[in-house]
């Protein structure tokens, strides 16, 4: 009988044991599905570059149209001095991306090992979006030292109302990593909870005999439709948090200026 | 049976999931993830930007390059073209300007004979009617004369047969002239 709790995908199970100064640093499913996005990157990468042609082809075709992907988005919303930060942007970008795509893998082929999505657990997707912060707030201080709390004060507002913006600014800035963590990780924690619960239904209704198995048939085609969703979703949700980096970004550039 | 043994599953999962903490909150393995996270993210960074982007942006670059430089090329070439046309065109102007000054010049030369020839036929004929007229002058003359001396004969002879004088030739003459000369004179 399979098991039908929607919440056992996102299990953490150590597959190698590590502590280190009393910290649990073990291997995980997690980390593992971690480093294979980071593997499948590079190696994909590196196959579709490694005969670089002036006529592309296929597979350098599609890393090409990824690069200028990520570049038109920097340049779109950071404008080209953005472009600094093109590697950070891409790294982030992709291995969001790898990572949701490889959730949706239902069942990873190594042996008990179940689909796990990295990008469904708020202290990962936290963590992203704090490094993105952490970028932002030292890059702009390393560059426009302390003009760049300027992003605190819009330009062309009024003395009067000035203290109220300069508070709604700080907390509205102080809110971006918890919305950028939190939008990541809701969107893909919610899908695949949608997903196996639907399945589950497929399974509970299968085993209650001929009549139940033909009524599965309503939840299969909803699980197939909401597959299809959830691919739009892995890859949409990795674009929004690569564009609303690029916006964040671009305020360390350009202090003051919204 | 079956429906029992699913509704076991279920009951046991919930308890699972209600014992243990919901598993993208449970912390027993934050530093975990963090820990393999921060790893494979800088493994990634620093294989795209110091590896993988660059050749793929290098690629791009070269490709632009190229474009730009056969654009460039392709520039050269149609200038060159448009110099040749130009060439080409002003070579013909010229032939033509040849041609007209050479068909002026002709054209010319044919007026400039002509008129000659047409002064020439106009002084001889000029001259043929002086000659003529000279002749007739002349043959007038002799007919006014051949006149005069007609009158002094019939003078003479009315004079004899009507009076019976007999008037001197020079006399006759003389009379004649006085009443032409008063003819001449009303």
């Amino acid at each position: 009988m399979a098991d039908t709790n929607p919440i056992k995908q996102f299990e953490i199970h150590p597959i190698a044991e590590l502590s280190v100064g009393g910290l649990n640093l073990s291997f995980t499913n997690s980390s593992y599905f971690m480093v294979a996005a980071v593997a499948l990157t590079v190696g994909l990468l590196a196959l579709a570059t490694s005969r670089a042609t002036l006529v592309p082809g296929r597979a350098q075709s599609v890393a090409e149209l990824l690069y200028e992907f990520v570049a038109g988005m920097i340049r779109s919303t950071a404008g080209n001095d953005g472009l600094r930060f093109f590697p950070f942007v891409f790294t982030l970008f992709i291995f969001i991306l790898m990572g949701n795509m490889l959730g949706m893998l239902p069942y990873f082929p190594v042996p008990g090992l179940h689909g796990f999505t990295f990008t469904s657990h708020i202290i990962v997707t936290f963590a992203l979006a704090l490094a993105v912060m952490t970028v932002l707030v030292g890059f702009g201080i390393f560059k426009n030292g302390l003009k760049f709390f300027k992003i605190f004060v819009p330009s062309g507002v009024p003395i009067a109302i000035l203290p109220f913006v300069i508070v709604i600014e700080i907390i509205s800035f102080i809110s971006r990593p918890v919305t950028l963590g939190v939008r990541l990780f809701a969107n893909m924690l919610a899908g695949h909870i949608l997903l196996k619960v639907f399945a589950g239904f497929i399974i509970m209704l299968g085993s209650v005999g001929a009549l139940g198995a033909v009524g599965a048939i309503a939840p299969l085609i909803m699980v197939v439709a909401l597959t299809a969703l959830e691919f739009l979703v892995a890859f949409l949700q990795a674009y929004v948090f690569a564009v609303l980096t690029c916006i964040y970004l671009s305020d360390a550039l350009h202090p003051g200026h919204h | 049976m079956r429906l029992q043994e699913s509704q076991t599953d279920i009951a046991e999962g919930a308890g699972y999931a209600a014992e243990a903490a919901f598993p993208p909150f449970d912390p027993t393995y934050f530093a975990s993830q963090l820990f393999w996270l921060a790893i494979s993210f800088a493994i990634l960074y620093f294989l795209l930007s110091r590896w993988l982007l660059p050749r793929i942006g290098s690629a791009i670059e070269e490709r632009k390059d190229r474009i730009a430089d056969d654009l460039d090329a392709a520039a050269g070439l149609k200038l060159q073209a448009d110099e040749a046309v130009k060439a080409y065109e002003k070579s013909l102007a010229d032939a033509r300007a040849k041609a007209q000054a050479v068909g002026a010049e002709a054209r010319a030369e044919a007026e400039r004979q002509s008129a000659d020839e047409i002064a020439r036929m106009e002084a001889e004929l000029e001259g043929r009617q002086a000659e003529a007229e000279a002749r007739i002058t002349s043959a007038r003359n002799a007919a006014l004369a051949e006149v005069r001396n007609v009158a002094a004969d019939v003078a003479g002879a009315v004079t004899e047969h009507l009076a019976g004088l007999t008037v001197k030739r020079d006399e006759a003459e003389s009379a004649v002239d006085a009443v032409r000369s008063q003819e001449a004179a009303r």
